[in-house]
């Protein structure tokens, strides 16, 4: 690991002026730490933001307000998000282990990093890694990668299961830069698609903060579901996920949204199936004709061509446990 | 995790003088040059550090890139808590912070001061066993024993946390332990017996 200098912020001022661009925050700690014992991450500097950034669920007007420090484990827990945005407790608590949910923070999950072996392995060229040293999954072992929006440049996926969930609810990214400007960024926006670019993983303003996520008030509570494939039953990332939620009224889809995460560089909505679904019956017939909806035109890599139909069939899966959650 | 450096601070002053007799060095170079002068001359920072492990105060030294883990086994000797991935993928290294559990090898000892970390080595009430260390002993939780100290730790966790409804909800909750002899099952009735009591 390179030696770097290590302090503490307790206000949000304070750790905005000391961040530039060899300075980097630390929350939990669970990715950046990692990624610095591999020399991924090799930041000169750390601020320690855990006493800096609120760590409280709060109500707002239209919905709630997550402070950025709300660990993994205590946002899964929240009575107000079980009831409110159980879709939220089921995504996290699908995602990685006890000790790390309890380490995580909601910031920091939002920001973790792919899980592309190559991206990890500093002996192989990685564009995400070192910009324009090629790609060595496009060809390489891929499996784990891409089957939709991915470019020439890089294949990787989002690893965040929590994200899923945001993408679907539609939440918004709270941030703050260090001029003090504070911006919203509506989640389908937050996350990037590599493009030439896949160095870049979001739009988070340079050095600024997450200060928070806010959730609106909506009708998916009682009807929402969240499947997860991987290679063993829990502690592993996705090969696919799927976060599915309806709005019902009887058995008519008034609304629905469905997102998935493993299948891009960032949580990916499938919005032509969501809109088959409104207004129609929600039977098993209509759930399959939206997931093939969903895969409709997908470009899997040499490798995991299996995607596609674990795709349909997380999908359908997901549709049915939202009509019995 | 500490780096050795095989460059010398001598090596760094030798080849910058000659380096800067070059009149016209090409930018690839000048910015390669760079990334070695910071690579050789890193800023390296030593913390005074107290923290409070199984009740008694430590005060301590240590680079910034030190983990809780590394600490805790390198420095003061308690080498219950085990180092077996040293990613967070194994669970062999969970202790316990402020009463939840977490991975010491991906927590950077800075953090710790003003929290109260509990290792294995705290569970003991004196000879007498805490139940959970009895009960692996009963119910043959573990083999070779490497990821005992982490399991035990992750268990007596999971039983606070109440995450003991059902044997699959145990699997569920004691995910992020490996256990490469599989003692599995008798972990999982350690658990249950420990949440019966
Ligand atoms: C073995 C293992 C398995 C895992 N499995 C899963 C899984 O199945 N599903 C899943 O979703 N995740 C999984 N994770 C990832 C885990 O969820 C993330 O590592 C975690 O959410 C990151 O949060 P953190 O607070 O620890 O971030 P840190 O490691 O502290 O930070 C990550 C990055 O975010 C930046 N940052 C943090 N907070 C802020 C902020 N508020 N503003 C600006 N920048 C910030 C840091 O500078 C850093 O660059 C796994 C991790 C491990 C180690
Ligand atoms: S897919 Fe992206 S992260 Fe993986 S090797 Fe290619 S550029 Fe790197």
């Amino acid at each position: 690991m390179r030696p770097f200098l290590f302090s503490k912020s307790s206000a949000i001022n304070q750790a905005l002026a000391k961040k530039n661009n060899t300075t980097q925050y630390i929350a939990g700690g669970t990715n950046l730490v990692d990624l610095m014992k591999k020399n991924i991450a090799e930041p000169e500097s750390l601020v320690d933001i855990t006493s800096t950034l609120s760590a409280k669920i709060e109500p707002t007007a239209k919905g709630l307000q997550i402070g950025a420090m709300v660990r993994n484990t205590a946002l899964a827990n929240d009575a107000t998000v079980m009831a409110k945005f159980p879709l939220v407790s089921k995504a996290i608590l699908a995602g990685a282990s006890p000790q790390i949910r309890n380490m995580a923070s909601t910031g920091g999950n939002l920001l973790q990093r792919t899980r592309c072996p190559y991206f990890y392995d500093v002996t192989t060229p990685c564009n995400k890694r070192k910009p324009d040293s090629g790609c060595s999954a496009i060809h390489g072992e891929n499996r784990m990668n891409a089957i939709v929006g991915y470019s020439e440049q890089c294949v990787a996926v989002h690893p965040s299961d929590l994200c899923v969930a945001l993408a679907a609810l539609d939440a918004t990214v709270k941030t703050q830069d260090k001029s003090g400007k504070t911006q919203s960024i509506a989640f389908k926006g937050f996350h990037r698609l590599p493009g030439t670019t896949p160095e870049k993983d979001n739009n988070l303003p340079a050095n600024a903060l997450i200060h928070s996520i806010e959730l609106t008030e909506n009708s998916f509570a009682k009807n929402c579901a969240y499947v997860k494939v991987r290679d063993r039953d829990s502690y592993a990332f996705a090969l696919v996920s799927v976060a599915a939620a309806l709005n019902l009224k009887g058995n008519q889809i008034v609304e629905a949204r469905l997102a998935s995460g493993g299948v891009a560089h960032k949580p990916w909505r499938w919005f032509e199936a969501e809109q088959f679904l409104k207004g129609k019956t929600a039977n098993a017939a209509n759930f399959e004709a939206a997931a093939n909806i969903a895969i409709k035109g997908l470009k899997p890599l040499s490798h995991n061509g299996f995607k596609v139909l674990m795709l349909k069939g997380a999908i359908e899966t997901a549709l049915q446990q939202c009509l019995n959650p | 995790m500490k780096q050795e450096y095989n460059f010398s601070r001598r090596f760094f002053l030798k080849t910058s003088s000659a380096l800067g007799a070059l009149a016209f060095i090409p930018k690839g170079v000048k910015a390669f040059y760079e990334e070695v002068k910071n690579f050789i001359v890193p800023k390296k920072e030593q913390l005074p550090l107290t923290i409070s492990i199984n009740k008694k105060s430590y005060a301590i030294k240590a680079d910034t890139r030190t983990t809780l883990l590394d600490l805790l086994r390198e420095d003061l000797n308690l080498t219950g808590a085990k180092k077996g991935c040293d990613h967070g993928q194994c669970g062999a290294c969970t202790v316990h912070i402020d009463g939840e559990r977490v991975l010491s090898c991906l927590t950077l000892a800075a953090t710790v001061p003003g929290k109260e970390v509990t290792t294995i080595e705290g569970l003991a009430n004196g000879d007498q066993l805490h139940p959970m260390q009895q009960a692996f002993i009963e119910c043959d939780g573990f083999q070779c024993g490497y990821c005992t100290p982490g399991q035990i730790m992750s268990a007596v966790a999971c039983v606070k946390e109440g995450h003991t409804k059902s044997v699959a909800e145990i699997k569920e909750f004691m995910s992020g332990n490996l256990c490469r002899c599989g003692a599995y099952n008798g972990i999982v009735e350690s658990i249950q017996k420990v949440a019966a009591q």
